[in-house]
């Protein structure tokens, strides 16, 4: 038939682009998450799971339901097996559905030009600016990505050691994946994070580790949610919500980072997408996906971690890690009741500063307030422990503690980071939380 | 205006419908007016035109005929919404007819409803799948949907984009159009006995003219007689060139193509120089006779169309650059093409000829 030669002539140079956007599985070691999967066996079993690998056939296309992941591999999936009509349908309805979709009218605008001239990449615009095809073409990737690759069943973020018992849920972000995982604190198993879902971020332009006002980066750090600004009046940029975290934390602050206003918040009306590095260093979701978390963020509680690229643990080692950190927090809480001074400040850093005092002022200050003390108990409770993701091998430990004595009481919600030196964890600052 | 240029190829295919049409329909009663009214439109008397087609209306208020050349009269006049109105009518009562699709196509199109112009094409597709100009205009209607849908991709000022597109679908129009008109079923065109692989199974073609001339019935054969004038026309025109010496190459190149496309061998090889290398270090001789193998003796039609072509002119050497669009039964290329002229008296020659 006719139309059939008509269609040919496109097929060549779309195919191309699909095997590229397809199987870049096959590629992923040459990225340098992979690359350390592979140093580390433990962690290469747990990450990544291709869920349907490239080789075994993919998951039936979905027509009308699905996320926008599993419906872009269902174009995908078409456009390899020369079902360029079909490929057109879905995406047709996948725009239906999301009528802003930049990235579905590219894939439409490429099966229609298919029909008239072979394309030869994906994004086949005559004269279309490289920018924003190479910022589409980055979305399809991440979200190809994020679709293959679910997190194993048994392997749990690293960061999330242990959650208060009112913290319902935890946001775990990895910067390098765009995506964004949705833990939900499962107390019938003592606490240990629930994989809930996962969507697609954006983050800032030039990436994340932020330094600096102005930056256009994305901070990597523990955070948590400190405001819901969705029922306010907010400008279009931030589409049906936003939720501002602590950055900078008393962490970024000690570093000298500088820069505020991150926010995790959904998008523009223009657009139902953005490109994977497009914000100013907010964490942008689409607005359907911000609507499907927004129930679960609490004010004040939710944590955020934001990591460029998720550290994962099998069960065993996290549950592990969590019990020791829990017996070194148990030890200084037990060494503070002890009223053994030295023992005491065995627990803290020399590097340690925190409310204008260094070490030294802190050892001296502690030294004269136990000398009047003839018992001490502390009781700490909602103790929540989470892991800093990057470099540096550090610990953020809230709790609300219960300070008696002979001749003070004190209640506060106290927050600690904890550094790893010399083989042991010392408190390196605490405060008022 | 460029909206206007744009569209004017077109309404020349509207106007070939309407030669079409007669050439069906055009019974010893109705002999007398249906040409007045053709001759009217052809004379641009469009008002004049309208009155008679109402008046022939009248009396015979279903016939296809008549309200196809209405629907015409009124796209003339500028009146695109009551055109609509009769080619939709027309189309609701006659589905099998694929004219009044295509004309509503054009129509959509130039209102920039590109989503209802596809429909409509597919439509006379559906009915007619041998049917070229629609498959042209489809093709044209798809990269403006393209072109649409990379605006919205991308952001990109669709003003700009658009009038850019607009000028190469110009191009794309007049050089393939009438190409594609000009093709009969390729059933009727391959005498050759030999198992030629016919690709389109045409079955419309076979169709032999039935006892009663309904409308439905004489429709298709009159739709792939009708547009020879138009293919004419279109051929007459010279690839815009701007300076007075690229005429001539410009004129050059049109001839060699048009050799080419109605495989008349020996205008073909008068397009080459003496001097004209083969390449492959084949002989003059043996070049000639593999091309002659390759397209005076290939089953099926054959359209080379091109885009227009950059030419420059040194002396008595030219170099014209183009992309060329290659279709024959089973195969379809395009590909770019450099063309080494040398003059020749009056005459531009072809001395080499590269493709990639």
């Amino acid at each position: 038939m006719r139309i059939r030669k008509l269609l040919l002539p496109g097929l060549t140079g779309l195919a191309v682009v699909v095997s590229a956007l397809y199987f870049f599985p096959r590629e992923k070691h040459a990225d340098p998450v992979s690359q350390a999967a592979a140093q580390n066996p433990p962690i290469s079993q747990i990450w990544p799971d291709h869920g349907p690998s490239a080789s075994s056939p993919p998951p039936a296309p979905e027509l009308v339901d699905g996320s926008p992941e599993a419906r872009l591999v269902g174009i995908f999936h078409e456009i390899e097996q020369r079902n360029l009509n079909r490929a057109l349908e879905l995406t047709e309805a996948l725009l239906q559905q999301h009528p802003n979709y930049r990235l579905a009218h590219l894939i439409k605008g490429d099966l229609l030009l298919a029909r008239t001239r072979p394309i030869e990449n994906f994004g086949a615009a005559q004269g279309a600016p490289a920018e924003r095809v190479a910022d589409l073409r980055a979305e399809a990737l991440k979200r190809l990505q994020g679709y293959r690759e679910k997190p194993a069943a048994n392997s749990v973020p690293r960061y999330l050691v242990q959650m208060r018992p009112d913290q319902r849920y935890a946001v775990v972000i990895d910067t390098q994946r765009s995506r964004l995982y949705l833990y939900e604190n499962d107390l019938q198993n003592g606490g240990r994070p629930r994989f809930v879902a996962d969507y697609y971020v954006t983050q800032g332009k030039l990436g994340a580790d932020k330094l600096a006002e102005g930056d256009k980066k994305t901070p990597i750090g523990v955070y948590h949610v400190t405001a819901d600004l969705s029922r306010q009046k907010l400008p279009d940029l931030y589409g049906n919500g936003a939720f501002p975290i602590n950055y900078p934390n008393e962490w970024d602050r000690r570093q000298g980072r500088g820069g505020s206003g991150i926010w995790l918040h959904g998008t523009q009306s223009d657009t139902f997408s953005r490109p994977p590095l497009a914000s100013d260093g907010c964490v942008v979701l689409t607005n359907q996906d911000l609507d499907a978390i927004r129930s679960n963020l609490q004010v004040g509680l939710t944590p955020v971690i934001i990591s460029d690229s998720i550290e994962w643990l099998s069960l065993d080692d996290w549950a592990k890690e969590r019990e020791a950190l829990n017996q070194t927090i148990e030890t200084w809480r037990a060494d503070w009741e002890s009223r053994d001074t030295a023992r005491y400040l065995n627990h803290y850093s020399r590097q340690f500063s925190a409310g204008g005092q260094n070490f030294a002022q802190f050892a001296e200050q502690k030294r004269s307030v136990n000398a009047g003390k003839e018992w001490i108990k502390v009781r700490l409770d909602n103790l929540s422990v989470f892991r800093n993701p990057g470099k540096e091998e550090l610990i953020v430990v809230t709790f609300d503690q219960d300070y008696r004595s002979n001749n003070l009481n004190n209640r506060m919600k106290k927050r600690q980071y904890w550094v790893r030196e010399g083989g042991r964890w010392k408190i390196i600052y605490e405060g008022a939380a | 205006m460029t909206t206007l240029s744009l569209f004017q190829p077109r309404f020349r295919t509207l106007r070939a419908f309407a030669f079409c049409l007669s050439i069906g329909f055009a019974g010893p009663v109705l002999a007398d007016n249906l040409p007045d009214i053709q001759r009217l439109i052809k004379q641009g008397q469009h008002a004049q035109a309208l009155e008679k087609v109402d008046q022939y209306l009248s009396s015979r208020p279903k016939d296809a005929q008549g309200r196809f050349l209405k629907g015409l009269i009124l796209t003339e006049l500028n009146r695109p919404a009551d055109a609509i109105g009769v080619f939709t009518k027309l189309s609701e009562d006659y589905p099998e007819l694929p004219e009044p699709y295509n004309n509503l196509a054009v129509l959509y199109a130039q209102q920039k409803q590109y989503d209802k112009a596809r429909t409509a094409l597919e439509m006379a597709i559906r009915t007619h799948p041998s049917y070229a100009i629609a498959y042209e205009n489809l093709g044209d209607v798809y990269a403006k949907l393209a072109s649409q849908a990379y605006d919205k991709a991308l952001q990109l000022d669709g003003a700009n984009a658009t009038t850019q597109n607009k000028l190469a679908l110009i191009r794309d129009l007049v050089s393939t159009s009438g190409k594609g008109n000009v093709r009969p079923p390729v059933v009727a065109a391959a005498p050759a006995p030999a198992p030629v692989p016919a690709p389109a199974p045409a079955p419309v073609a076979a169709a032999k003219p039935t006892p009663t001339a309904t409308v439905v019935a004489t429709t298709p054969g009159a739709a792939a007689a009708a547009p020879t004038p138009v293919a004419a026309a279109e051929t007459k025109r010279p690839a815009p060139a701007k300076a007075a010496g690229n005429d001539d190459v410009a004129q050059a190149i049109a001839s060699w193509a048009q050799a080419w496309s109605q495989k008349d061998m020996k205008a073909y090889f008068a397009a080459y120089a003496n001097s004209f290398e083969p390449g492959k270090g084949a002989s003059r001789k043996a070049w000639e006779a593999e091309r002659s193998q390759r397209i005076g003796e290939r089953p099926g039609k054959i359209s080379v169309t091109y885009e227009e072509p950059t030419i420059s002119v040194d002396g008595n050497t030219a170099t014209a650059r183009f992309r060329q669009h290659y279709k024959a039964p089973g195969l379809n290329s395009s590909s770019w093409k450099t063309l080494v002229f040398v003059r020749s008296g009056s005459k531009w020659l072809i001395q080499e000829e590269k493709a990639r």
